[in-house]
């Protein structure tokens, strides 16, 4: 274990980075989300509306940070927690180019399914311990799709594993260089793709939080700073969905010309305006279509392409 | 499935549309001629006040925003000693201005007149008062009412009684 | 490492202990997935990365989010009172008897072998797989089968209360 000055300061400037962009992606979606709807979005607080960021964090922040008295404080308090740390904590093992990265253990692939399994805790516990009923439909919700779509998030990633033969992130990527996988894996694309939306709860599937039906679902009593680390929250987690993509299917940093942290910036960029497209499109399916998509399509679906995987492997013989 | 991606495309190509909005300060909509906007008092094209004093705008006024005290000159002629619209309670319905028989009190098409003080917005006969005759630049009261037109003198139209006397107590 | 192991692997027993006397059910449950990472802190520092993974992603992850879920729905607010009983001091013997019997191994073991050689092999998800469909083939096959017959009772019961049956005994009710 050798520990050296770069080793605490590469982790910190991740964290640091990941949470400026992440308060910036606010501005980003409601600038695209204004286009596509023939608008302009935020244009007035400094150049472009980027400052509009600062003056809707100085709000939050300065927002009085209310618990109920009806909730289960401790819980209350610790679930927003939850989702930060699991999520930033899933962030140690995305290498945005060769040596640029937390951690890289052998099982990274793993770690990450860990994280996002533990980040399921975060809207349950909030919704039951705000003591609201809406709170707590939006938390049943929740339970049951992250649950769900953790399953065919992690058979997904088996094909690539399979290929690959290793979790290691590196193995991944540098297994990617004579074609992406996103060829080979089209399938397993898809299903991560849809599971990775239904794991940000993000519109089309923001079931948990659905604001016509559920208030704001589990975190209808957050205000303050709270509330802002579920919003932050969301939006590391659309980061960390696209930086996976880019890795697992598009080649992580793999490319020409450009160095390889612009084309891995480059790629996952293009996909958080994929999760943007898609919330200024789809409209959100009913409660039981998601239960019944997940699993009589994208599970079978995710096991057809684990085995068809591999069978080629073993018939191709290696 | 496919319904789906023809949605996303669909979206994706408003990318090259205009944009509907309009920038507002630096950009500004016509505003038709009637709009219901900042209140003013006009003045007759000989330059003196056309109002009258009559009240009938204060009590045509559906919230009570509009004060004035009525006084005379030395010819008898009637005048808003004040006259006071207080816009942070106005409605914008206009009913002054068809209330008014002498076409003084006016809806512009000003609308641009917020404040951070409650009591900024209470106008005074000197912010009211314009020094042009408004919306109609040849009206002037005393010259059309109770003039005798071709053919016809003073009470002698249908329906019309003779001129009151209003300086005799008599019936 | 080894004062990581010893700090991972009191937090797991410490949990343990307060999700057993924790009256809360959900405050006993989050107790547990605490001990429950804790665990797979240990099983990564003795060198199995895999099982550690794997201890969180499904037992931390999935199984203890369904209690969870469970518990939210039944709102077991305040049923302690009349599990009183369970806290006798009598009803601990037994248990803590069996314990003691475990807690005398550990201390043999981390006695019995001298400090610093303690033998650490890494265990990847390539040997756990190995051994899962070879050696041990058998008893994978009968733990799926058992999964198999917990399915198709769990899709039975369900089905009988979704389908016509369950919509009869809604008309009597």
């Amino acid at each position: 274990m050798t520990v050296n000055l770069s080793s605490f300061i590469m982790p910190l400037a991740i964290l640091l980075i990941l949470l400026i962009v992440s308060a910036w992606l606010i501005w980003l979606e409601r600038r695209l989300l204004a286009l596509w709807q023939d608008r302009y979005g935020p244009n007035r607080v400094g150049p472009f509306g980027l400052a509009q960021v600062i003056a809707d964090m100085i709000k939050m922040l300065t927002k009085e940070d209310w618990v109920p008295p009806f909730a289960d404080r401790a819980v209350f308090v610790i679930s927003p927690a939850i989702t930060m740390v699991t999520i930033l904590s899933a962030f140690a093992i995305v290498s945005f180019a060769p040596g640029i990265s937390v951690a890289s253990l052998n099982i990274d692939l793993l770690f990450f399914i860990s994280m996002i399994a533990l980040n399921a805790y975060s809207p349950v516990l909030a919704g039951w311990s705000s003591g609201n009923r809406y709170s707590l439909l939006g938390a049943l919700r929740a339970t049951a799709q992250m649950v769900s779509y953790e399953v065919f998030m992690g058979l997904s990633l088996m094909g690539v594993v399979a290929l690959t033969g290793s979790f290691n992130i590196l193995d991944i990527v540098e297994a990617q260089r004579p074609l992406w996988f996103c060829i080979p894996q089209f399938f397993g694309l898809v299903v991560f793709v849809i599971a990775g939306i239904a794991l940000t709860h993000r519109i089309p599937f923001d079931l948990p939080e659905a604001e016509n039906e559920l208030v704001a679902g589990y975190h209808t009593e957050y205000s303050g700073l709270k509330f802002g680390m579920f919003f932050v929250g969301e939006y590391l987690n659309v980061i960390l969905i696209s930086s996976l993509i880019t890795t697992f299917f598009f080649g992580g940093w793999l490319g020409p010309v450009l160095p390889p942290l612009a084309w891995f910036i480059i790629k996952t960029f293009v996909f958080i305006c994929g999760f943007i497209l898609l919330r200024a499109s789809l409209p959100r399916p009913r409660y039981d279509r998601l239960m019944a998509l997940g699993w009589k399509i994208m599970l079978p679906l995710a096991i057809l392409n684990l085995v068809v995987t591999g069978s080629i492997i073993l018939a191709s013989g290696y | 499935m496919l319904s789906i991606l023809k949605t996303l495309w669909l979206i994706l190509l408003h990318t090259f549309r205009r944009r509907e909005t309009v920038l507002y300060p630096e950009e500004k909509r016509r505003i038709p001629p009637r709009w219901r906007g900042r209140i003013i008092l006009s003045r007759s094209p000989d330059g003196k006040e056309r109002c009258v004093a009559c009240y009938l705008c204060s009590v045509a006024c559906p919230v009570s925003c509009i004060s004035l005290q009525a006084a005379e000159d030395e010819y008898g002629r009637r005048y808003p000693e004040f006259f006071r619209i207080n816009f942070s309670r106005c409605i914008f319905c206009g009913f002054c201005e068809e209330a008014c028989p002498t076409l003084a009190i006016q809806l512009t098409t000003d609308f641009e007149m917020s404040e951070y003080v409650r009591m900024n917005l209470v106008y005074e006969k000197e912010d009211l008062l314009i020094d042009g005759p408004g919306k109609y630049p040849d009206y002037d009261f005393y010259r059309i009412s109770g003039l005798a037109v071709k053919g016809k003198g003073k009470g002698e139209g249908d329906e019309e009684l003779p001129p009151v006397d209003v300086r005799t107590l008599m019936p | 490492m080894n004062t990581l192991f010893f700090i991972a692997g009191t937090m797991a027993a410490v949990s343990a202990g307060i999700a057993i006397f924790q009256r809360n059910a959900i405050h006993a449950l989050l107790y547990l997935i605490v001990s429950f990472i804790g665990l797979g802190l240990v099983f990564f520092l003795l060198g199995a990365p895999f099982a550690a993974v794997l201890e969180v992603i499904i037992y931390a992850g999935a199984i203890m989010v369904l209690f969870v879920f469970v518990v939210m729905m039944l709102n077991v607010k305040g049923m302690w009172y009349e599990e009183k009983g369970i806290f006798r001091i009598g009803a601990f013997i037994g248990p803590a008897l069996l314990a003691l019997v475990l807690v005398i191994e550990v201390f043999y073991v981390l006695w019995s072998t001298p400090a610093g050689t303690y033998p650490l092999t890494m265990v990847g998800p390539k040997k756990v797989s190995i051994s899962l469909f070879g050696p041990y083939a058998l008893a994978v096959e009968l733990a799926s089968m058992a999964l198999l017959a917990g399915l198709v009772g769990a899709y039975h019961l369900a089905h009988r209360i979704g389908s016509a049956a369950g919509k009869e005994e809604d008309g009597h009710e």
